[in-house]
Parts: C-alpha cells; sequence; structure tokens
C-alpha cells in the first residue's frame, strides 16, 4: 500500500499495461457500457469497412479516409487506456491486499468453551463458527473477539506497523481478516462468510470490479447520450442539405464532424474520473462502501464531529488548582499531587506535571509513604490514595460532595445541610466548579479526610488549527455540530472556542439519532462518524456515516465507508473528495461542450467549401486545406482525451471560496477555456500535419 | 440604425419591464386561488362551470392525470375544430359564402392551433368564414393559450412545493387561466382596438368602386376581438392573410405597440410569477434577464441588418434601410423589433414579411424559434421551455461547486434529465429531419419560391416555424399541399406535446422531492453569473445544432449577397 501510494500518474508499472487493457476493452459488452464511446466505436467500424471498400475498388482520397479512420479509432483506445490506466492504480492495491488473502488455516474449537480445535481451512468457516487465534497466527476471517485480548499487525489492511489492540467486550472489538496477531490469545465469532470478507470487498473496490454507476453519473450519461443523439440529427440530415445546395459531403467527413461533436471528452473520461474518485480515498485510507456514499459526500450539509478525539486533543490536562477559602494553593496542589501519584491516566498525569512546574512539588514515592492507590471505580467515581490514616479522594464535584456527605444539594436546598458548618463550603465549592464549567473545563473536586479542599481545573484542549478549518467549513455551506457527553455549559464554551456552529451536549446514541433525523427532515444531508456498537442506529441513517476502522463490527457493518486509520477529523477530507468528485465531472463535461464551437468553425467551411466558396470566411484559423481541417479537428478530439487524463485521475482542485466564486473560477478555466483551448489546438495541428504532408 | 429607433426599442422594453410586477402578482394570486378585483363576478360564474363539468375545485391531480386531462382536452379541441372547418359551408355565419376547407388543410389547420402555433397555409379572408373564426379558430386561440399557462402553473408549483404528490388540477388552471387573465385582458384590448380603427363586424364584406373604377371587395368582419387574443395568447393567426400587416389589423404605430406589448405581458410576467410563488423574486429577475440579454443581442443584429440593408443597391447610389417586404407606417425599427418578439415569444403574427428581411435580419427569427422560443416565450411555453434549459445548466454547471446539482432547492436527477434531454432533442428531430426529406423530395422542393440557400431558408424556416409552435411564415413558399399540411402538422404535435409531456414529468417528479435548504455550498441562481451560464446554455445546446443547417441557409446568403448576389 504504501508503495503505491506514492506512485505517480506517469508510474510506467501502471502505463504498459494500460494500453494493453486499452485493447482488450474494445470488446462490445466493456464499451456498451459507455454510450457515447460505443458510438464512436460504431461509427469507426462503418467507416473502416468503407475504408476497405474503397481500398478494394481503388477509391480517391485513400490516405486522407485512411488516417480519418486511425484517429477515430485513437479516440476509442485513448478512452480505453484512461479507464485502464485508473484502473491499474488500483490494481497495485489490490495485488498486495490479495497477499493478505492467502490461504489460512483455521482453529475452528469443537466447544465454545473448551481449548480444543481441529485445524480446518479458512474458506471453509461459516458465520458464526467460533475459532481460536493464537500469537504469530493470522486471523481467517472478519469477526469479533469474544474473549481475550491480543494486540494484532493490521498493517496488510492499514499499511500501519505498529500493532492495535483487539479486545472483547469494548468499541475494538473488530478483527479483520488477514491480518496477523503477535500476543496473547483471542476467540474470535466469524462474521463474515469466505468471499465477502473486509479484504474481498476492499480488493474489489480499489480493482473497480464492482464499480457500479452511480446516481449523479447515471443523469451525466443520459444528458450526454441526448446530446450524442441531438448530433447525430445535426449531422444526419446534412448530405440532404447539401444536395439540396448541389453538392455532396464525404461520410468519412461527415463522421469526422460528428465525432467531433459529441461530448467525447467527458464519455472517454467519465469512467477514469469515478474510478479516481474511490482511489483517491483508498489513499487516504478510506474505503467507501459505494460510490453513492462518496457523491453524498460531497452534498453533505451537516457534520457531527466527536469533540474528543476531532475538535480537541483526547486528553483533558489540569490548568489550574481553586483551593477554597482557607487554603492556599500550594495545598491543594500538594493533596492533588499526591491522589494523582499513582493515576495512570492522562488527566492524573496532568495534575502531576502541573503541580511540579507550578508549585515545584516533585514526584513521591507511592511505596516509601506507604501509601495504598485507590483506583476509579464506576461506582464512586472516585479515585486517590491512603495514607498515614488520612484518605484524599477526588472525581466529579457531585461524587466527591457526596463523598463528604454533602450531596449533590442544590444551593439552597436542605435545611440540615444548609446549616451545617461545611454549607459555606460546598457553595463556594459549587461555584468554582460552576465557573470552571462555564469556561468549558472540566472541574475535579479534591477533598481530604472529608474535608473540601479545592477544584482542580481540567481544561480540554482545542485542537491547532481546528478553527480554521470550520471556518473553511462554513465558506463551503458546511455546517458543524460537535457532539459530546459534556454538560451544556461546558460544551458551549468548547464549541465557541472551536468556532463550530452548533453542538449537541450530553449526547446519547438516542439524542444523536434524532438530531440526525431532524437535519435530515429540514432537507439536510449528515455526515458523521463513529465506533461503538452504539453508534450504529446513528452510523445507518447518516447520509455519509464513517465507521472507525477500530470500532465494533455493528459500526462496520452500519457505516457506508470505513476509516482504517480510525481518524475521525478525516470527514473533512472525505467531504472534499466527494466534492472533487462531482467538481471534476463537471468541469470537463463543460469543457466538452464548449469545444463544439471550435470545431464547427474548422469543419463546417472545409465541408462545404467545395460548393460554397463564400463559407470560407468562416475559417477563421485559417486552415490549410479543407482535408487538414477536418484532420486537425478530429486530431485535437483525440489528443484532448490523453491529455485530459492526468486531470481527471488528480481531479480539479477544490478550494473553499464559495460557490459563486468557485463557479465563476471554473467556468472561466473550463467554459471559456473550453472555447478558446480548441482553437489553438487545432491551428497547432494543422501547422504541424501540413508540414509533415499528411493532408 | 438611429439614436431614434433605439429610444423606440427602449420605450418598448421599459413598458414590459413596468408590467412584469403587477401583472405577475395578479397572476400568483389567481393561480394561488386568493381574491383578485374581478373576484366578485368571476368567483360565481367559476363556481358556475365547475358545478356544470362536476370538477371539484379542491381536488389535485398527480403529474399523469393533469397530463391525461390536457391531453384529452386537446384532442378533442382538434376534432372539434377539424369537423368546423370541413363542415363549415352548412354552418351559420358565412355571409361571403366560404366552401368547406379540404381535409388535408383542416388537419393542418386544427392542428396549428390547438398547439398555439397558428401556421396557416391559407388567406383568412378569402378561405374562413365568420363561424370558423369565431367559434373554432378564437376559441382554441383561447384555450391553447390557456393550457400553456397551466403547464407552466403546475411546473412552478412543483418547485415551490416539497415532498408533494399533486401538482394542482387541469381543469382549474386551465379555466382560472382563461377567465381570469385571458378574458377580461382581451375584452379591454379589443375595445381599444376599435377605438384605434380595427372593425369588428358581423356584417358581409363591403364592395367598392375604386377612382378608377374598378370593383373592389373590401374584406371585414369581428377583427379586433380576434387580433386581442392572437396578440395576447401568443397564437399570432392572422384574420387576414397578411396579418398584423394589414391596415385594418394593425392601423397605426401605437396598436403596433400594443401588440408587441401584448406578445411578451403574459410570458415576462410568468417569470416573476415563479418568482413569487418560490417565494423570491430575484430568481425570476434572474431569468427574465437572460431571457432579455438574448432578446436585445437579436433586436440589435436584425436592426443593425435591416438598416445597413444591401451593398448591392449601395452600389447603385440607392441609400437607406431595406425597406422590402416592411409597411412603411412601421418602418425599419417596428419591423425589425416586431420580427424579434414574433419568433422570440411563440407567437407569429407578423407586421413586416420576414422572408424579404436580408439574410442575417431573417436569421435572428430562424435562432429565435430553434432555440426553443426560450426568449420570453409563448405563453406559459417560453417559461417551462426555459426550465428545461435551466434544468440542463444546473446540471452541468452545478457539479461544478462541488455538489450533485439542485436548483431551488430541488436536486436534479437521472428523472429530471432524461425528460429534460427529451423534450430538448424533439426540436431538433422535427426541424431537421422534414426540413432533411423536403429539401430532396422533388415535390416538396417544386414548393419552393427562391432559388439558392433562400430557397433553403423558405423550408427549414416552415419546419422550424412549425415544431417551434410559431407559426410565421417566411413567405415564398407555397405550403398549402398535401406534403407540407400533413408534415407541417405533424411538426407542431411534435413540437409541442413531445415537450408538455416531459416537462408535466418533471414536474411531478421535482414536486414529490423535498427542498433541500441553501447555504454557502449551494449555487446561487438569483444573480448575473447564472444569468450569464443560462445564455450560455441556451446558445450552445440548443444552437449549435442547428449551425450546418443555417451556415447553408442565411449564412451562406448573407456571404453571397455581401460578393454581389442575391436571390
Amino acid at each position: 500500500m504504501s508503495q503505491s501510494k506514492s506512485a505517480s500518474i506517469l508510474d510506467s508499472r501502471i502505463l504498459i499495461p494500460a494500453v494493453g487493457g486499452a485493447f482488450i476493452k474494445l470488446n462490445p459488452r466493456t464499451l456498451a457500457k459507455n454510450p457515447v464511446m460505443f458510438v464512436v466505436a460504431t461509427v469507426s467500424v462503418l467507416t473502416t469497412v468503407l475504408f476497405l471498400r474503397d481500398l478494394a475498388v481503388g477509391g480517391d482520397n485513400l490516405g486522407f479516409s485512411f488516417q480519418i479512420n486511425l484517429w477515430l479509432w485513437f479516440t476509442v483506445l485513448f478512452a480505453n487506456f484512461a479507464e485502464a490506466v485508473a484502473e491499474g492504480r488500483g490494481k497495485a492495491q489490490a495485488d498486495s491486499l490479495r497477499k493478505a488473502r492467502t490461504e489460512t488455516q483455521a482453529k475452528l474449537l469443537t466447544n465454545a468453551n473448551g481449548r480444543d480445535y481441529r485445524m480446518v481451512a479458512g474458506t471453509s468457516l461459516k458465520v458464526g463458527d467460533i475459532v481460536l487465534v493464537e500469537a504469530g497466527d493470522i486471523i481467517p476471517s472478519d469477526g469479533e473477539v469474544i474473549e481475550g485480548v491480543a494486540s494484532v499487525n493490521e498493517a496488510a489492511i492499514t499499511g500501519e506497523s505498529a500493532p492495535v489492540i483487539r479486545e472483547s467486550g469494548g468499541d475494538r472489538s473488530a478483527v479483520t481478516g488477514g491480518t496477523q496477531v503477535l500476543s496473547d490469545v483471542i476467540r474470535v465469532r466469524i462474521a463474515a462468510a469466505a468471499g465477502s470478507t473486509f479484504i474481498d470487498r476492499m480488493i474489489s473496490l480499489v480493482e473497480g470490479a464492482e464499480r457500479q454507476k452511480t446516481p449523479n453519473e447515471i443523469a451525466l450519461n443520459i444528458l450526454l447520450a441526448g446530446m450524442t443523439l441531438i448530433f447525430v440529427l445535426a449531422t444526419a440530415t446534412i448530405p440532404a442539405f447539401a444536395t439540396y445546395a448541389g453538392g455532396s459531403i464525404s461520410i468519412f467527413v461527415l463522421v469526422a464532424l460528428f465525432v467531433t461533436l459529441i461530448p467525447t471528452t467527458i464519455g472517454a473520461l467519465l469512467s477514469a474520473i469515478g474510478i479516481a474518485g474511490m482511489d483517491r480515498l483508498v489513499r487516504f485510507n478510506v474505503l467507501a462502501m459505494s460510490g453513492r456514499a462518496v457523491e453524498a459526500a460531497g452534498d453533505v450539509d451537516t457534520l457531527l464531529l466527536d469533540k474528543t478525539g476531532t475538535i480537541t486533543l483526547g486528553n483533558r490536562q489540569a490548568t489550574e488548582f481553586r483551593p477554597v477559602r482557607g487554603l492556599s494553593e500550594q495545598d491543594l496542589a500538594d493533596a492533588a499531587q499526591l491522589a494523582s501519584l499513582a493515576d495512570e491516566t492522562p488527566e492524573g498525569r496532568s495534575i502531576v506535571v502541573l503541580a511540579k512546574e507550578k508549585y515545584a512539588i516533585r514526584g513521591r514515592d507511592m511505596a516509601g509513604l506507604k501509601a495504598t492507590f485507590v483506583p476509579f471505580t464506576a461506582q464512586t467515581r472516585m479515585s486517590g490514595v491512603d495514607l498515614d490514616g488520612s484518605q484524599i479522594r477526588k472525581g466529579a464535584v457531585e461524587a466527591v460532595l457526596a463523598y463528604v456527605g454533602g450531596g449533590s444539594l442544590p444551593v439552597s436546598g436542605n435545611a440540615a445541610i444548609a446549616a451545617s458548618p461545611q454549607s459555606e463550603t460546598v457553595r463556594e465549592l459549587q461555584a468554582i466548579a460552576a465557573e470552571i464549567a462555564k469556561a468549558g473545563g472540566t472541574p475535579l473536586a479534591v477533598a481530604r479526610d472529608g474535608r473540601l479542599l479545592g477544584v482542580i481545573h481540567l481544561k480540554d484542549i482545542v485542537k491547532g488549527g481546528i478553527r480554521e478549518r470550520f471556518a473553511e467549513l462554513r465558506k463551503m455551506g458546511i455546517r458543524t455540530v460537535m457532539i459530546t457527553g459534556d454538560n451544556p455549559m461546558t460544551a458551549a464554551a468548547i464549541a465557541a472556542e472551536a468556532g463550530v456552529d452548533d453542538f449537541l451536549a450530553q449526547a446519547t446514541p438516542e439524542n444523536k439519532l434524532s438530531l440526525i433525523r431532524e437535519e435530515q427532515a429540514k432537507g439536510k444531508l449528515v455526515a458523521m462518524c463513529g465506533d461503538g456498537t452504539n453508534d450504529a442506529p446513528a452510523l445507518a441513517q447518516a447520509d455519509v456515516g464513517v465507521a472507525m476502522n477500530t470500532g465494533t463490527v455493528a459500526a462496520r457493518e452500519a457505516g457506508n465507508m470505513v476509516d482504517l486509520d480510525s481518524d475521525p477529523t478525516k470527514l473533512i477530507e472525505i467531504v472534499e473528495i466527494g466534492k472533487q468528485l462531482l467538481m471534476t465531472r463537471g468541469a470537463l463535461t463543460t469543457f466538452s461542450i464548449a469545444n463544439d464551437i471550435a470545431k464547427y468553425f474548422a469543419i463546417i467551411p472545409a465541408m462545404f467549401l467545395a460548393f460554397y466558396p463564400q463559407l470560407g470566411v468562416l475559417n477563421v484559423m485559417g486552415l490549410a486545406t479543407p482535408q487538414s481541417a477536418i484532420l486537425s479537428a478530429i486530431i485535437f478530439n483525440a489528443l484532448i482525451i490523453i491529455a485530459l487524463i492526468p486531470l481527471s485521475l488528480k481531479g480539479v482542485t477544490y478550494r473553499a471560496i464559495g460557490a459563486g466564486a468557485l463557479l465563476s473560477r471554473n467556468l472561466l478555466i473550463y467554459g471559456l477555456g473550453g472555447i478558446i483551448v480548441p482553437f489553438i489546438g487545432i491551428k497547432a495541428i494543422d501547422v504541424v500535419i501540413t508540414a509533415l504532408g499528411l493532408a | 440604425m438611429t439614436l431614434n429607433g433605439w429610444l423606440q426599442i427602449l420605450v418598448f422594453c421599459g413598458i414590459l419591464i413596468v408590467l412584469v410586477k403587477p401583472l405577475g402578482a395578479y397572476m400568483a394570486r389567481v393561480f394561488s386561488g386568493g381574491r383578485t378585483l374581478l373576484s366578485p363576478v368571476l368567483v360565481p360564474i367559476e363556481r358556475g362551470l365547475y358545478a356544470l363539468a362536476g370538477t371539484n375545485e379542491r381536488e389535485e391531480q398527480h403529474w399523469t392525470t393533469y397530463a391525461f386531462a390536457l391531453l384529452m382536452f386537446n384532442l378533442l379541441g382538434t376534432v372539434v375544430l377539424y369537423a368546423l372547418l370541413r363542415f363549415q359551408d352548412i354552418l351559420p355565419m358565412n355571409p361571403a359564402g366560404m366552401p368547406a376547407v379540404g381535409p388535408e388543410l383542416s388537419f393542418n389547420t386544427a392542428v396549428s392551433f390547438v398547439a398555439n402555433t397558428n401556421w396557416q397555409s391559407y388567406g383568412g379572408e378569402s378561405t374562413m368564414s365568420y363561424f370558423s373564426q369565431m367559434v373554432g379558430l378564437a376559441v382554441q386561440n383561447f384555450v391553447s393559450a390557456a393550457t400553456g399557462i397551466a403547464i407552466a402553473i403546475a411546473l412552478i408549483r412543483a418547485f415551490s412545493r416539497a415532498s408533494g404528490k399533486a401538482i394542482g388540477n387541469f381543469w382549474v388552471d386551465m379555466t382560472r387561466a382563461t377567465l381570469y387573465i385571458l378574458l377580461p385582458a382581451c375584452i379591454v384590448l379589443t375595445l381599444i382596438y376599435v377605438w384605434l380603427g380595427v372593425p369588428q363586424t358581423l356584417g358581409p364584406y363591403v364592395d367598392a368602386t375604386t377612382l378608377e373604377g374598378a370593383k373592389q371587395t373590401i374584406a371585414l368582419g369581428p377583427v379586433a376581438s380576434q387580433l386581442a387574443i392572437k396578440m395576447l395568447g401568443t397564437n399570432g393567426g392572422g384574420f387576414f392573410n397578411a396579418n398584423s400587416a394589414h391596415p385594418f389589423e394593425n392601423p397605426d404605430n401605437i396598436s403596433n405597440m400594443i401588440q408587441m406589448l401584448s406578445i411578451f405581458a403574459i410570458g415576462a410576467a410568468f417569470t416573476n410569477v415563479f418568482g413569487r410563488m418560490v417565494g423570491n423574486q430575484r430568481q425570476g429577475w434572474a431569468i427574465l434577464g437572460a431571457m432579455g440579454i438574448l432578446f436585445i443581442a437579436g433586436v440589435g443584429i436584425v436592426y443593425w441588418a435591416e438598416a445597413a440593408a444591401n451593398p448591392i443597391m449601395h452600389a447603385f447610389g440607392l441609400q437607406g434601410a431595406n425597406m422590402e417586404g416592411k409597411e412603411v407606417r412601421f418602418g425599419t425599427v417596428m419591423s425589425s423589433l416586431f420580427a424579434v418578439i414574433t419568433t422570440a415569444a411563440s407567437c407569429g403574427a407578423v407586421n413586416a414579411m420576414h422572408g424579404s428581411f436580408t439574410a442575417l435580419g431573417g436569421l435572428i427569427p430562424l435562432i429565435n424559434m430553434q432555440l426553443g422560443e426560450v426568449i420570453v416565450g409563448g405563453v406559459g411555453a417560453g417559461f417551462y421551455g426555459i426550465i428545461l434549459f435551466i434544468i440542463i445548466a444546473i446540471f452541468v454547471a452545478g457539479l461544478m461547486v462541488g455538489r450533485t446539482p439542485e436548483y431551488l432547492g430541488k436536486k436534479i436527477e437521472a428523472k429530471e434529465m432524461k425528460m429534460a434531454v427529451l423534450a430538448i432533442l424533439c426540436l431538433p428531430l422535427a426541424m431537421l429531419v422534414f426540413t432533411a426529406i423536403a429539401s430532396v423530395l422533388p415535390s416538396a422542393v417544386a414548393s419552393v419560391g427562391t432559388g439558392g440557400p433562400h430557397g433553403f431558408s423558405e423550408i427549414l424556416y416552415a419546419y422550424t416555424s412549425a415544431a417551434a409552435n410559431n407559426g410565421s411564415a417566411f413567405g415564398g413558399l407555397t405550403a398549402n399541399t398535401p406534403w407540407y399540411n400533413v408534415t407541417l402538422g405533424l411538426g407542431m404535435l411534435m413540437g409541442r406535446f413531445l415537450v408538455i409531456i416531459p416537462a408535466l414529468a418533471i414536474a411531478g417528479s421535482l414536486v414529490a422531492k423535498k427542498t433541500v435548504p441553501a447555504s454557502a455550498g449551494t449555487f446561487p441562481t438569483d444573480g448575473g453569473l447564472f444569468v450569464g451560464l443560462l445564455v450560455g446554455t441556451i446558445l450552445i445546446v440548443g444552437g449549435l445544432t442547428f449551425m450546418p443547417a443555417l451556415a447553408l441557409g442565411p449564412v451562406v446568403e448573407h456571404l453571397m449577397m455581401i460578393a454581389g448576389q442575391t436571390f
């Protein structure tokens, strides 16, 4: 994978097989999928037959009609070549994936709970079978870890050699066939039958074998077929008109006019653009399960982004100690550091770091202090240490208040508590906590022996540059919504800092799903990413659901894209790739249609010159002879396909400058350019072929 | 060209623009079922008509039902009109004693008036009885215009509604178009024309003795009332053979100005109706802007070509404009302007002979029609015609902003594209294929009046005019032959109904779609960029097809004229 990533468009390893591919694709059944090229091939067959007849009976102008024939076939071959090059880039990836799919042996458990197994071929596994995978084994097929934890090398699919952890029960329970277990033992319930595994799907995707035309591509094909028909009418009626004028038109000239007028440029490159769009995603380590999803990505109106990991760095960091009245920051820092010494969570470590940096409290040895660590549990929602008979605890404000006996009292609530000596401190602590929450931080209360000491301010660190990213998205017309489990106050503060348009606080799978439905009811397209099983309904509901590769099988099945790097920020790039795909199609269609003007100016005077010499005035390019004019037009028409292959593979550059500005820019380049370029190109070719004496 | 000439053109444009908003507001109210000034009088009549026909005003139709009702109504209209013409001799109100009309001509005329084309292979005053004119032709003048209006309204509803099924009720739309819009306006216009000197009588033709003592029959009839709907409904079928060049059908420059304005009034107002019903009037102005650019360009070219006239004449020392085939009371400017208006809209009334225009002066009317008459266009027809081009323009260019194309929040997908392409395809099919056959068929070629490329233009113009449902003639061509009557009739049917059905199918498909809210990523369709894009699309998609034919007709004729050869 990593090799093909750097493969350039002009890689000979792709180009040489593509030349062969261009000829193989002359198969009528393959050609029939592309209406415009099928028509070109059909008329090429016709002119070839006519040419051969002329050759046999010794007609005139054999050299000219031979060249017309040659370039007609080149037009078809160039179109095939474009598609072959696009596919070739995927093939390289497919080959490396195939290596991972090589025949594996599986240890099929005879009894789900026992350790007895028999060796079977990986391909014979059925959905629901349970296999044992030990260190060094290749996981035989896609499945879910039902017992155990193991480090797995997923380089075969992600290209990333650092091992990842796969364990039962959590959101990291999915394993992919073809990846290798490096340590420990897991039991895997098989979730995909042979032939439909993740790797199988990837292979068919990158090879373009399963490529279905997307809705927009179908609509475009209808337009192109319609334009082809219109030009059938325009050219087929010319001989009758010429007869009226007392002239006649050679069938070769007529066919040349027809082929240059129909939208061959976009017709030739359309499927290459589609394949290349998919390919760009794959290079980006994102797998789209359908082309429809890629198109939908370009249309996304609302982007749901998880706060953690996408908008903020994964970990919150302690930035401040806020003691209650009567205590110094130093005292609070000391207690907080003690409580966090054995806390290996990033938050815990950041408290130790802050205490050291700001208050010069050095790390202490837990064993030396005879301290015992009290780990965090879901019940207590606190952690801390017991030492010298005293207990230090830190945790969520409500939890710590409950611990000191204050409960989560309302400020002017229970009279008994309000009257207690501690009520003043409780109120003060709550006030500090509220202040921190309002600023977007997370308050962490600290208590020692039932006495409240103060609050640690944990802060979410918004990723650098993310604000600019959102501003860009806004210019594209995309609304960003931050999804977070935080309370609304905290969420609002972070949302403001990150510059998202909206947020969903205290998110649950249910309200996430209803948010998506709400947006969709307004006619908007929604994209989101998720990894957990509880994300699956929302992923399925979203128009673009990107499942993280580290996620559960359910999440991966529900989404229509899988991100192999499990990087939720990528959603933004996915949207850009979707837009780029549509833009490239539009740009080349516009270019192709705009080309027709120049072609008319080349061919019409040439065609009618014999009986209406006055029409020579229309030969604005000053082409040498009628024959050279017609040849130049058809040569230009064929060569422009080759010239535009790089653009169709790379895609038109997307800029977040607003739709109006983007359109005028592209209209200027591809519309106006499409009018002017062929005038120059045809003239240049005319000069060359006249110099070479070809016409 | 003179400043005076351009000022006259500007006056026309100015009055038209002033008319757009009030007329648009009125029409939008009528079709939304709102109350209007005329409601107290018309609502009881409207209710009575529904009761008589057994129509439920509130019951809306799916597009297929709507289309079926429309087709049946038009089929019935064709049959009735055909019968009226065939039995004209035994029907009343025939003071001139006109004989029955022949079968091919009756077919051609029936189709022509039902399809809002008003191609006339006959001369009115020498063929039609008053009864045929009033009960036959005038009725179709009203209902064919109302049919066009109904379709356009149905299509507008498709944009203004979201996730719906029905596009309106054909009977209601038709009735309202006739009752609230066409009839009241025509009553006023008739009175104005009468005041300006247009005859309105059921009395017989008058015999006069000229100063030289020769006997002359002066044709009369209910001209003013026919004239009002002929213009307002963009029908264009003249009461007299000379159409609006006849002094009784267009006495002076005031009547000429009123006629030109009534051709464009409803069509131009439709852009405003659209803007109002989709909730943004700028959308309508943008469409009118695109139409305006093409219109002014056309007027400029024709006026220039007619004013510059002919270098051969200049060589003889004859200065001035090309006045061949023009009425002196209208002159170059008003004849040029009228020619562009009548072909831009699908009217087809003429106040000068298009065949006598210079080659370039005749080229623009041809192009106007070949583009599908979307420059303001026929009542309703121009609007649904330009929507087809908008769909294509939005589809191609809309992609370039990186979204799947949408217009006013409605996604343009395969179904819409298929229908738009079908509709756009049928025009070149009818125009080019029939022209091709006629230009090699000896019996058809025999009808041609002039040699060289001008003769070719005559054939091309006839089929273009028929398929575009225009009805104006180039002159020169003897069209009252079985071949032309039948093929032109077919061309008219294709150009009318093969566009209407796809247009309604698009309405049916769009009305069911959700409306996607606009965002910064949506490309704005109410600005100059869209106007430019639309103009470009109309010219390239609609026009390029006809390049070879035009090159062999007016273009080469123009080049030959420069070289000193005329036809």
